[in-house]
Parts: C-alpha cells; structure tokens; sequence
C-alpha cells in the first residue's frame, strides 16, 4: 500500500485552545510540530466561549488558588481528582500571563490590571463570599485566545494540515503508537503523518444529541479513534445540559432570561415548574428545570406538531424589555425558531454543552490506562487535551471559566511534556502496514455500492436515541431501553452506504466518518450512565436520587470491546495541602 | 439539496463552499449551510462572489454581524448578511 508519508517530531490534531497552545510550546522550543484540523484553525470551536478563564489573580477581590480549587472540587461533586486540580488552579496563574505576554487582549482595570468578573460557584475564603476570578477578552474570549494562538503558532512557523480529517491512529510493529492516517478533504486523499509523540486535541463530543450547543464539527473524533485503539474512555456519562436551548437547534437560551421574568408552559398553557419545583419554579437549578421539561414531553404534553418542546414565554415583560435587557435573545429566536418573542413564545428543549468526561490522562497530558501491575501507566506517545481529555479536573460537573482554563493549562504542560519525550525519544518508528490497513479500511468502506441504510438518516436516528435515552432523563427503564436500540443502530451502521463515492470536497463522506465516531463516543455515554446507579453531579437518576460516596466514588473506566466497563479510584489526595472530604453541596 | 447545475453553479463549486460552510459556532453552521442550500442559487455572479468573501471573515464577526450585534461597513456585505438572515428565518417560519 504506498500511501505520502510525512514526519514530524510531534503531531497534534485538532486546533482550538489546547492543540494550539501546546503547538505553541513545542514550536517554540523547536521542535518539528504538526497541526491537523479539520476546519481551518480559527473555525475551532474554542472561537464561542465567550465567558473567560478562571484564575485567582485577586485583581478585583482577595483570591488564591487554593479558594479555587476549593470550589473545583466542590464544583466537580467530589468527583474531581484533588492532585489534578491543584495542579490547575495553581497553573491558571502563569498561564493566563502567559497568554497576556502573547497578546490576548484581555479587559482591563483602570489600574491597567486584567479586569475579573464574578460568575457562579466562585467564592473566597472556602465558600464564603462572592469572588472575581474570571478574566476576559469583553465578551470575545475564545475569539481572542485563538486567533492570538494561531499567529503566534504561524510565527513560531508551526506546520499547519488545514482541512484535513484524521481517520484513525496507526501503530508500529511492536504495537506502539506511531502516528495517524489523515484525509485531506479537498482532494479525499489519504496521507500519513509519522511522529514521536500525538496530542489529540479534537474537542467535544456534542453533536452525538440531537439537540446541543455544540457546533457540527463537535463529533467526538479524538475519543472515537482512542476507543478504537483500545483505550477506555472515562467518566463519560458526565455530560453537561442546559435546560433551555433552541428546540431542534440548540442555540443556548440563557438563565438570564428567566431571571428577567419568562417562564416555561407546556402545551396546555400551565406554567408546569410549579409543580416541580413549588418555591423556586423557573429558577430552579439547571437539571431539575430540564428534567421536568423532559418530563411534560414525555407525558404527553409537549408542544409542536411531534410534541417535542416546551415554551419560554416572555410576552408578558413587553418589547422595551426585550429589546432592552435581551436583545441577543430576541433576535436568536427570530432568526432560528421562527418566533419573536415579543408576541410569541420561544419553543425550547434541553441542549446539550459540555463533556466532563474523555480520554483519560495524568496531569501532564500523558495518556493513563489501567496497569497490569500498580495503578496505572502511560500510553507512550501519546497525550491528549482539551474537552475531548479527562484530566479528571471537572469531576462530575464544571464550574464556569474553568473549561478554557482546562484547555490552556493542559495544553501548555502537555506541549512542555511532550517536548521532554521526542528529546528522549529519537528514534523513528515505522508504522505496521497491517495497522496502516486497518486505518484505510475505515475510509475504503465507504466506496462500497448496493443497497444499504444512507448515512444521514443513521445519523439522525442515532441523535435522536441518545437525546431520549441518554439525555437528561435517565432511569433504569429508559437507559436499558436506548442502549438496545443504539446497539441495534450501531450493528444497522455495517450497512450503511453513501450515495456519492467521489473523492474531492466530498463532505458527506466526511459526515459518514463522523458518524462512525459518534456511534463510538454516544455509546461510551449511554453504557457509562446505565452503570452509574447515583445521582452525582450533572448525572442525575431520578431512580437513585442520592449521591453514594460509598459505592460510587470511582471513576468510570468505558472500553468499546464488549461495552466493558471498569472503575479506578478517585484521587482525593493533593499534592501539597490537605484533602477536602466529600459534603453535601449547598450553595 | 442545491442543483448543481442550476443557474450556471458547479458542482465543485458548491462542495468546496459546503465545507467553509463549517464553522466554530453553532449560529453559523445552522445560517450558512441552510442558505447555502435554499439562496446561494439564486444569486447572481457578483453576489455570489461577496459571498465567498463573507465566507472568509472570522467566526466571531460573522456571529455580530448576523446577529445583529453591530453592522458591516461594506453596505453590499450588510445588504447579503441581512438576505441570509430573512431566508433562514423564513424557514423557520
């Protein structure tokens, strides 16, 4: 099989926040470093975060990075490891310094100082009061990080694979990994990238709901191609919804259009949170709020001509409060629902927006597996971060700002790791020509005519089944129902085909890949949160209502042979101050 | 789906513009590809080339712009921007 090779010290694919940051660093210091996205860098979805990064440099009001990770690990429902997350809160500090030397616009003090805004589940003093700890760029941050990280990445002349789709890892005859097979979409060719060391950087996983926040590119294709390489991912069934996002689309409808006073009825007209939740109503926390929207569909009394919303109403507060106090709003539902809310009401559903879980790793990046002796071991080679990573920092849920921070420091210190192992690493690896077939077959499949189930309905299906039964509403019954039909889905994926076979720009081979992905990723989710019988954090079990740190602080360990599952030990034991034992949450 | 041979698009055309149809927000994605299926036929020679030029603006302006967070200052930019808005949002309609 003669296939273009190229090589490199170091391949990184994926180019939001982590890819690039550790780019960065490698580039910096010399060494050969290649980028592969499959959108063009500045398209990465780290481009709408717009919130800001979490760092405790008391600008504002006292802070330090041990308040920080007080309210991580509380954040995390204790499911965070306490090592991993002092290592980040005390690494926010020079990383946003960092970014500041390189050029990231950040909002400003009058003192000249980074300006800090306070934002939810940040206090001082172990839970007392209100703390500032976010920085931003106004209200551009993703913006700004990236576009600063990629020219410095073309300054430090980083080798960038622009639209190029990475089908899966290769191994060398000993079985280590030694690169990937990747596609460049505009000619549908194949080349392989050789290197010391990979970085998967690739994202979320989002687009496996139907109804998410995430952009199409959030496919999970990092998480996939590690699953398919036999490493577990972790923690999976941790998944972050918010309760109100565009129906069928999922732009994000903020809390704070609540907080001005609209409200969610049901198809009959009833404001129904009354009966959910009799003191707080609409403002109830995120997951009992979408819980009970799930369960007015699922009961029969959802909107629409399939029954599958709710509304938020806001006609009651007037068009000059609408146009004052929402205006990004108004203009959201006019544009993607159909609906001006000044005298319609805006049909919403639960949407999809962050992953907690991923490809495990220790705090340097390194890829972690369970070990055949001691705890566990690093996949040489190899290193992931960013969303599509578990550096087990978020536990069973994330505090906002700390998801760039996430992706900055670990991608920073995985850079600065890597950069130690290809100087300690020479020597190249040749990839196994029986792996190298693997990889291509993922790709030559799709080239199969005759008769099967198109992709894109498959796709659809496959959506639709995790949102119904691995979405917010996760009982025995529900769960053990979709994990039957996604397998019977996954097993329908054998026969799928593409209309089109032809090579260039051909984007829905592409989406077919992605496919592939999703089914991997999604099933990882659905087989984690059937497992899981707790309610921690963002996995909320109506059937076990409770938290179980007696049982179930673990974390969960999902292999895609067999829908194994597995568990290992939380990490309760930071590196230098004493342990914060497990309470219950109250904020 | 676009008929390729409507109107004097290509094919090749239409694939290579289909993937900068892809995005980093979500907003985008859901204005750009659906009026690149239901509008950009129906555009003439020149107005399809300011569309390729919109397509070559960052993630983030297009987001204020089609959003209605500020204006572009090429009143033809302003014009298109406004036109992808109407046509997507008459679809939801």
């Amino acid at each position: 099989m003669s296939i273009p090779t190229r090589h490199f010290d170091a391949l990184i694919i994926g180019a939001g926040g982590a890819g690039l940051n550790a780019a960065l660093q490698l580039a910096s210091a010399d060494v050969h470093v290649a980028v592969v996205s499959k959108v063009f860098p500045t398209r990465s979805h780290t481009v709408a975060a717009q919130g800001g990064v979490n760092a405790a440099l008391a600008n504002v009001l006292p802070d330090n990075w041990h308040w920080h990770m007080f309210d991580t690990v509380k954040g995390s429902d204790y499911l965070g490891d306490q090592d991993a997350i002092e290592f980040m809160c005390r690494e926010a500090i020079p990383t946003v310094y960092e970014l500041e030397h390189a050029g990231v616009p950040f909002s400003r003090l009058d003192n000249g100082k980074i300006y800090q805004r306070p934002f939810g589940g940040q206090s001082q003093d172990f839970g007392g009061d209100q703390a500032a700890r976010t920085c931003a760029a106004a209200d551009r941050t993703g913006h700004a990080i990236l576009h600063t990280l990629y020219q410095q990445n073309i300054r430090a002349r980083t080798h960038f694979f622009d639209e190029f789709f990475a089908l899966d890892l290769v191994r060398d005859k000993e079985g280590a990994i030694c690169g990937a097979l990747v596609l460049e979409i505009e000619t549908g060719e194949p080349i392989l990238i050789e290197a010391t060391a990979i970085l998967l950087a690739t994202g979320g996983c989002g687009q496996i709901f139907r109804t998410t926040s995430n952009a199409h590119i959030n496919t999970g294709d990092g998480c996939a191609m590690t699953l398919r390489a036999g490493v577990p991912l972790m923690d999976m069934e941790f998944y972050q919804f918010h309760p109100t996002g565009i129906a069928g689309k999922g732009m994000l409808i903020t809390e704070g259009v609540r907080g001005e006073g609209g409200f969610l009825v049901n198809k009959d007209g009833e404001r129904f949170m009354e009966r959910y939740a009799p003191r707080a109503k609409d403002l109830a926390s995120r997951d009992v709020v979408a819980r009970s929207i799930v369960t007015e569909v699922k009961e029969g009394r959802g909107a629409g001509e399939n029954g599958d919303y709710i509304y938020l109403k806001l006609e009651h507060l007037g068009a000059n409060v609408i146009e004052k106090r929402l205006p990004g709003i108004r203009e959201s539902s006019r544009i993607f629902a159909g609906a001006d809310p000044v005298s319609q009401p805006i049909p919403v559903f639960p949407t999809a927006h962050y992953q907690m879980g991923g490809i495990p790793t220790d705090r340097f990046g390194r890829v972690v597996i369970p070990a055949k002796y001691g705890a566990e071991e690093a996949v040489a080679g190899l290193y992931a971060a960013g969303e599509c990573a578990c550096a087990s920092v978020h536990g069973a849920n994330r505090l906002g700002g700390n998801s760039l921070l996430d992706i900055l420091v670990f991608g920073r210190l995985a850079g600065k790791d890597i950069i130690e192992y290809v100087r300690t690493n020479h020597s190249r690896r040749e990839t196994d020509p029986v792996s190298l077939e693997q990889a291509m077959a993922r790709l030559t499949r799709w080239d199969h005519t005759g008769e099967g189930v198109p992709a894109h309905q498959l796709r659809a299906a496959f959506r639709k089944c995790m949102e119904d039964h691995a979405g917010v509403f996760r009982t025995e019954e529900v769960m053990a129902e979709g994990y039957k039909k996604l397998g019977e889905l996954r097993e329908c994926f054998k026969d799928a085909r593409l209309g089109d076979q032809s090579k260039v720009f051909n984007t829905a081979r592409i989406e077919a890949l992605e496919l592939e992905n999703l089914i991997d990723v999604g099933l990882a989710v659905a087989v984690s949160a059937l497992h899981r019988k707790e309610s921690r954090g963002a996995h909320s079990r109506p059937d076990y209502p409770k938290r179980d740190d007696v049982n179930w602080m673990k974390h969960s360990l999902y292999y895609r042979d067999g829908d194994r599952i597995d568990y290992k030990p939380v990490r309760t034991k930071p590196l230098t101050v004493e342990s914060f034992p497990p309470k219950e949450r109250t904020y | 789906m676009v008929d390729p041979n409507q109107n004097g698009t290509t094919d090749a055309e239409i694939r290579r513009l289909r993937w900068q149809c892809r995005r980093g927000m979500l907003e985008l994605d859901h204005l750009l590809m659906p009026f690149l299926d239901q509008g950009y036929r129906h555009l003439d020679p020149r107005r399809r080339a300011e569309f390729v030029t919109l397509l070559a603006q960052q993630d983030q302006d297009l987001s204020d712009w089609f959003m209605s967070r500020c204006v572009h200052e090429d009143p033809r930019l302003h014009d298109l921007i406004r036109h992808i808005v109407a046509v997507v949002a008459a679809q939801q309609s």
